[in-house]
């Protein structure tokens, strides 16, 4: 899925998008651990979380994850999008759970890392 | 190549920027790709536990031709059971370092299946020595 679909399935805003949103996903992962998300072998995938800090956009950028959801109507700081521009990482603000989110993104075709 | 950056324990907005340094370093120097994602990720790790349950710190980084040779050392608490602390689940993170996003216990368990050979020494009251070595 493109960048743009994503967000329209969740009434999601894209706040970053690297290379005009022209990156595909096919897969996500959802946790507020980071240290979770630092043991996944997958890259370029959608990361959905209700961490908003600049360690989940590190986190990201350490671990080759390409796009992050900020769930929960958390808001990202212009730090955040500074960091995630700089390491062409797409970021979506969206005002679902979780739950509904990856819920939703699931029944579009959007596949489990495990 | 052999270069360093210090850590500041407790400031979490710079945690990971020397782990960031060192990935685009070992980009520029063309190392595979798989390899600088197991190695970054482990030094992150690194760098964060410094961050999180230390007081402050240096990194110190080494590439050769055949291996990446990582440490961080520290000056902080010390770990006084190392053999616990590799337990995935195992955490004495402070409510504030979990409100970050840390604290669930994996990242010494994760450090250790992302790198070749992983080396802790540690003095209970004065610090810690945790050193990576990646065969490339
Ligand atoms: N540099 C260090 N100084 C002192 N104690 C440490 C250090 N690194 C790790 N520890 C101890 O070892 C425990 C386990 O570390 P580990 O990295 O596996 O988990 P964590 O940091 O608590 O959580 P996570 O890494 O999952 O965010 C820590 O909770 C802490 O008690
Ligand atoms: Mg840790």
């Amino acid at each position: 899925m493109k960048l743009q679909e994503i967000a329209n399935k969740i009434d999601g805003r894209v706040i970053t998008a690297t290379n005009n949103g022209s990156m595909t996903y096919d897969m996500a992962f959802a946790s507020d651990l980071m240290s979770d998300v630092l043991t996944l072998q997958n890259d370029n995938m959608v990361l959905i979380t209700g961490l908003a800090t600049l360690q989940t956009i590190r986190t990201a950028e350490m671990a080759d994850i390409n796009c992050i959801i900020f769930v929960r109507n958390k808001k990202v700081t212009a730090e955040m999008v500074k960091l995630a521009s700089d390491s062409g990482i797409d970021i979506i603000e969206c005002r679902y759970s979780m739950f509904r989110t990856s819920g939703l993104l699931f029944q579009s075709g959007l596949k489990p890392v495990y | 190549m052999q270069f360093e950056y210090s850590i500041e324990g407790g400031n979490f907005s710079r945690a990971g920027y020397a782990s960031s340094e060192v990935k685009k370093k070992l980009k520029q120097l063309n190392v595979d790709l798989q390899v600088i994602k197991r190695v970054v990720v482990a030094l992150y790790e690194a760098e964060v536990n410094v961050v999180a349950h230390a007081y402050n710190g240096r990194m110190e980084v080494e590439i050769d031709k055949d291996k990446i040779k990582l440490a961080l050392v520290d000056s902080g608490p010390g770990i006084p059971d190392i053999d616990k602390a590799m337990e995935e689940g195992y955490s004495t993170a402070t409510p504030e370092v979990r409100e970050m996003g840390f604290g669930a216990g994996m990242g010494l368990p994760n450090i250790k299946k992302n790198v070749d050979v992983l080396t802790i020494n540690s003095v209970v009251g004065k610090g810690t020595t945790v050193q990576m070595i990646t065969y490339i």
